[in-house]
């Protein structure tokens, strides 16, 4: 086995004017998740595809379990195991046939391919479905025939792009659980996410990327640590006040205080949790600031952007528009 | 960690073993589509029945009556077969659609295997196809006058005709952005390309340069080989197909085939290659 499951220098890729990669570099250590963290049009699904041998990097190299993408990509295809933004199921061959074909794709025989279809499915949950056309299987049930297809070569590298995007919590919960277990049987996981509590649940080390460039990378703790603790927002009754609290705010916080007049919101990162909340609250008292509402959470995406880029992420509100525009 | 995984087969013989094992498979998951959905192969054998009652019974009453209708059946096969590369172009657009396509790429299969996998399923499409034309055409009056051989010969050059066929349709299918993009792609050209042909009227009453594309249109030779194997003569008010192809049906018919698919098959597998998906 080698030591590194992944290993990319330098890709670049451009799709005419854009560039949609621009120089990045990823290591995956043997046995790791590193979760790819970033907005819509940020250039995960453009390194998921050149990793796994779809796209070819206009310059710059990769290395999957040791093995040259663009030397060998029938050597990756070996290796790895894929798993889409779009579950890829035929939605007319049950859940059986289609891992079943997948089975027999990889080169195994058929009585082979055959129990390792029947061990999937009773993995995955699926067995009751197992004879029932993939069309009638729900958007969880989709998932997991998908990621299931990506398994069926035990793969000692598995890619799986937005894993969650689109699964109501349930799904997503199951789907974490699955990708625990493959990390427990010794597989090295690329994982990519816009959610940043994904990333924190089940990556080792994460990569923020943003237009096309890795802009911070490490434990989920250290990214935090860049953001600050939580975020605490407070909405102020008479807009007169708001200077007031924005003083009061850059006292208590640990990074500038933001501002939304529209709103007459007011917000900062904070390290001291309920410490801190209490504290603003206190002084905005002796000052005679009126609060009207109260928030304190933990730091999402938008954050972590804000953190590390000064601008927002972007996310646009129709999820499902990845895919082409990356 | 691979278990039960091949290992990499190389050289010519192994190479192409794989391209036949993992076209069989790909040719499975397609059967198993078409039964579970029929609706296509319903369409593909209800049009041409409609077509031969159109033209035998509409136009037939001018142009000849019971000889017509013979004279017609083999028209009617070689555009039934030629239609045949619509459902190549539908097939592979929507596995683009739906991802599956990037499902097969990420496999370490052979890259012609899904398109030839395509290919060989809409020929099992098109054998169930020019059954039902041939019993519709027994109905109407059709009969094989001439040899067993010669009409094995002639079913024969339909199936290769009908596979040439798919090729173009397979490159269609992988050129179009999407579904519906391919759905008219796939459709406008093969009207002119049938029709202006000897598969409903005689060449000789068209107009000049008509004439010389429908003398060398690879249907009029298909449809033409098909009449002489058969052993149907054309209505006597008919002028002669004239030309080499009308001369030598069978042979250019073949060269045809042969033709389309060495020129389609390279760059069909080379868009395959760089396909993106959508």
């Amino acid at each position: 086995m080698p030591a590194t499951a992944v290993e990319a220098e330098g890709l670049v890729k451009t799709f005419g004017s854009t560039r949609a990669l621009d120089g990045v570099d990823l290591l995956i250590p043997d046995g790791t998740v590193l979760g790819l963290l970033g907005p819509n049009g940020a250039g995960k699904t453009t390194c998921v595809r050149i990793l796994s041998t779809l796209l070819r990097p206009d310059s710059g190299r990769a290395t999957v379990a040791g093995v040259d993408v663009l030397a060998d990509p029938d050597g990756v295809r070996r290796r790895i195991g894929l798993s889409g933004q779009f579950a890829a199921v035929d939605e007319n061959l049950t859940g059986f046939e289609n891992l079943y074909m997948v089975a027999r794709l990889y080169g195994m025989s058929r009585a082979s391919s055959r129990s390792r279809a029947r061990q999937l499915l009773s993995r995955f949950r699926l067995e009751e479905a197992a004879e029932r056309p993939a069309k009638g299987y729900s958007g969880g049930m989709r998932r997991r025939l998908d990621l299931a297809g990506a398994l069926v070569a035990e793969p000692p590298v598995v890619v799986l792009d937005e894993p969650t995007t689109g699964l109501d919590p349930r799904g997503r919960l199951d789907t974490w659980e699955v990708i625990g277990e493959l990390v427990t049987d010794g597989a090295s996981v690329l994982l990519t996410t816009q959610y940043l509590e994904e990333a924190d649940r089940l990556a080792d080390t994460i990569a923020v990327l943003d237009r096309g460039g890795v802009i911070a990378r490490g434990s989920s703790d250290e990214l935090k640590a860049k953001v600050g603790g939580e975020r605490l927002e407070l909405v102020i009754e008479d807009p007169i006040h708001l200077p007031d609290a924005m003083r009061v705010l850059a006292g208590i916080g640990s990074g500038e205080p933001s501002l939304d007049e529209q709103a007459q919101r007011v917000g900062v990162l904070v390290d001291g949790g309920a410490k801190s909340l209490v504290e603003a609250l206190r002084r905005l008292d002796l000052e005679s600031v009126m609060v009207v509402d109260v928030r304190l959470h933990r730091p999402t995406l938008d954050d972590v952007f804000l953190a590390l880029t000064g601008h927002a992420a972007e996310i646009p509100a129709v999820q499902s528009s990845e895919g082409a525009g990356e | 960690m691979t278990s039960g995984v091949a290992a990499p087969r190389r050289g010519l013989v192994a190479g192409t073993a794989q391209v036949l094992r993992d076209s069989g498979i790909i040719t499975w998951r397609n059967a198993v589509n078409i039964r579970r959905l029929p609706d296509a192969l319903l369409s593909a054998t209800i049009q041409p029945i409609m077509f031969v009652l159109l033209f035998a019974y509409v136009f037939g009453g001018s142009l000849g009556g019971g000889d017509y209708r013979e004279w017609l059946i083999g028209g009617i096969f070689a555009q039934t077969v030629a239609f045949n590369v619509f459902f190549t172009t539908m097939g592979l657009a929507n596995d683009l659609q739906k991802g599956i396509i990037d499902r097969f790429r990420a496999l370490p299969m052979s890259r012609l295997a899904v398109i030839l996998g395509r290919t060989t399923s809409d020929l099992g499409v098109s054998a169930v196809t020019l059954v039902v034309m041939s019993v519709t055409g027994l109905i109407v009056g059709w009969r094989i006058r001439g040899s067993v051989f010669d009409a094995a010969l002639a079913f024969a050059l339909l199936l290769l005709f009908s596979f040439a066929m798919s090729w173009i349709g397979a490159l269609v299918g992988l050129l179009a952005r999407n579904v519906e993009v391919a759905q008219s792609a796939g459709l406008i050209w093969l009207f002119p390309f049938t029709f202006i042909s000897s598969a409903f009227v005689p060449i000789g009453n068209m107009p000049g340069p008509l004439r010389v594309v429908a003398e060398w249109n690879p249907v009029s030779a298909v449809a033409q080989a098909s009449r002489d194997l058969f052993g149907n003569a054309a209505p006597p008010a008919f002028p002669p197909p004239g030309a080499w192809p009308g001369d030598h049906p069978v042979i250019y018919g073949a060269l045809c085939c042969v033709a389309i698919i060495a020129v389609f098959m390279p760059l069909t597998v080379a868009r395959y290659r760089r396909v993106a998906s959508r």
